[in-house]
């Protein structure tokens, strides 16, 4: 498992569009770049990201190599109501990880 | 009297300038990585070393926090007081060779290497519990040859360039190598969370980076010359708030 | 005494390790924008991209884009694409929108080959296709390891 960091804002009113970072620990190697011993290391990257807010996407994306190491993505949503905030990175080698968030309004 | 007066002009102490960590010589966005920890990569190292701090280990299934309790309390301030004086091997040991120390000592579990993902986050999240403090080295006597002993390493010309660490960091510090401002070399912020590395790495990575820069051989990770030359810079450093985990380009 | 003749010695292996890897051109980097964009034009405006013109070192180098749209379910972000010039694709990243965003937001670290434009693209709801440009600067570190 793969660490990753979550930040939510503590207090959220309903109706209100919040900002959610993340980081997750992943060394995107690129592919292109000569390791050690001269030779090329594959390619081992993180290719999408998927939030979702019970079961609806509210923000997706797909990573090319020119993602930075160890991840970092800020993305916006607009919050009705309290829910569950699932966030999915899919990579590749199999990589897939899920983190789940509850989210509440005051 | 002309090369007596030279002399004393080469051998001005650092602290004659003011202190500056490298973090002021950074770009704005580089530190805005660092000040906020929701965008400084080096938390997920921190975040590991909370998860193992509580984690019990090795034969006698003990934690770091079954006999240190909560890191936020018990390791206030330690970070900004290494190296200390190690009574078991007599002689002085950085956070990190504590670290390790405890590991295989106290907690029978299998050693941790140096610059391994688990040190380096233990000492990460250990340091973080200093973040803010100011560097004061013990005021113990014993700690002293090896103190004198990293004044002569960081003063001593070495590599086939023939430069010393002095050079570059007191004689040149605040001008330009080629896009970079030369710090003053203060280890305020480790371990921390390199650019070039893409990840986290100690004072010693960044020594072996200087000495394989001036192709001098690096000494081998541990080795009691980088504790020296670490009791030497938080001397030098005396006073600076720690940054740990920073983040430098 | 110091030469900076001599500090300069440090800095050159820097130099001679750049590793000659094939790298995208304007015309790939035109390319993928078609692909993006399926050959719609292209306009000027709404799309705000925030970089550092001068950047200390290509593999982490914040990126932020907002867009300026009122995210309503008939009038919203699609989807914003990030190109380059220069690295070895033309591609960083699409991040993709629907009304609930709230906000056409997208903050992410990337990684720069060398000096070069960036493009963000931002495609509306309604079909038309918006950008803003940046140049950056790369700058050489002094002392790489190894």
């Amino acid at each position: 498992m793969a660490r990753v960091l979550i930040n939510i804002p503590r207090e959220i009113r309903a109706g209100e569009t919040i900002a959610i970072r993340t980081l997750i620990q992943h060394a995107m190697e690129s592919g292109y770049r000569p390791g050690a011993d001269g030779n090329v290391v594959p390619r081992d990257i993180l290719r999408r990201f998927t939030a979702r807010f019970d079961d609806e996407v509210v923000f997706a994306a797909e990573f090319s190599p020119a993602i930075a190491a160890n991840p970092f993505l800020s993305f916006t949503m607009n919050v009705v109501a309290g829910g569950t905030l699932t966030l999915r990175w899919e990579g590749d080698n199999g990589f897939d990880q899920t983190e789940t968030r509850r989210i509440t309004v005051a | 009297m002309k090369r007596l007066a030279l002399l004393a002009l080469c051998c001005l102490p650092a602290a004659a300038q003011e202190l500056r960590s490298g973090f002021e010589d950074m770009a704005r966005e580089t530190q805005a990585l660092q000040r906020e920890d929701a965008t400084n990569p080096a938390m997920l190292w921190v975040q590991e070393g909370e998860a193992l701090w509580s984690s019990p280990a090795g034969a006698n299934a003990q934690s770091c926090a079954s006999c240190h309790g909560a890191a936020e309390t018990s390791m206030r301030g330690v970070a900004a007081r290494y190296p200390a004086w190690d009574e078991a091997s007599a002689a002085p040991t950085d956070l990190a060779g504590r670290i390790a120390q405890c590991r295989t000592e106290r907690q029978g579990a299998p050693p941790l290497e140096r610059e391994s993902p688990g040190l380096l986050a233990l000492s990460a999240y250990v340091g973080l519990q200093s973040r803010g403090v100011a560097i004061s080295p013990p005021a113990d006597p014993r700690l002293a040859p090896a103190m004198s002993q990293g004044a002569a390493l960081y003063a001593e010309r070495r590599g086939q360039l023939d430069l010393s660490c002095a050079q570059c960091h007191d004689d040149n510090a605040g001008r330009r190598l080629a896009g970079s401002t030369i710090p003053q070399a203060h280890p305020t912020g480790y371990p921390l969370y390199r650019l070039e590395w893409q990840g986290l790495g100690s004072l010693q990575r960044r020594l072996r980076g200087c000495m394989t820069g001036v192709r001098a051989e690096p000494f081998r990770y541990g080795a009691p010359e980088y504790i020296a030359i670490e009791a030497f810079l938080m001397g030098r450093a005396t006073g600076m708030a720690m940054e740990t985990p920073a983040v430098r380009p | 005494m110091t030469t900076p003749r001599r500090l300069l010695l440090v800095a050159a292996p820097a130099l001679l390790l750049a590793p000659a890897i094939a790298h995208a051109t304007p015309d790939a980097m035109a390319a993928a924008l078609r692909e993006f964009t399926g050959g719609a034009e292209v306009r000027r405006g709404r799309v705000a991209m925030d970089i550092s013109p001068l950047v200390e070192n290509g593999n982490t180098v914040p990126l932020s884009v907002i867009v300026d749209s009122p995210m309503t379910e008939d009038d919203h972000v699609r989807a914003i694409a990030i190109f380059n010039e220069r690295n070895p694709q033309p591609h960083v990243i699409t991040a993709h929108y629907s009304a609930r965003s709230g906000q056409a937001l997208l903050a992410t670290h990337i990684r720069l080959a060398t000096s070069q434009n960036l493009l963000a693209v931002a495609a509306l709801s309604g079909g038309t296709f918006w950008s803003d440009s940046a140049q950056v600067v790369v700058t050489l570190a002094a002392c790489l390891e190894g």
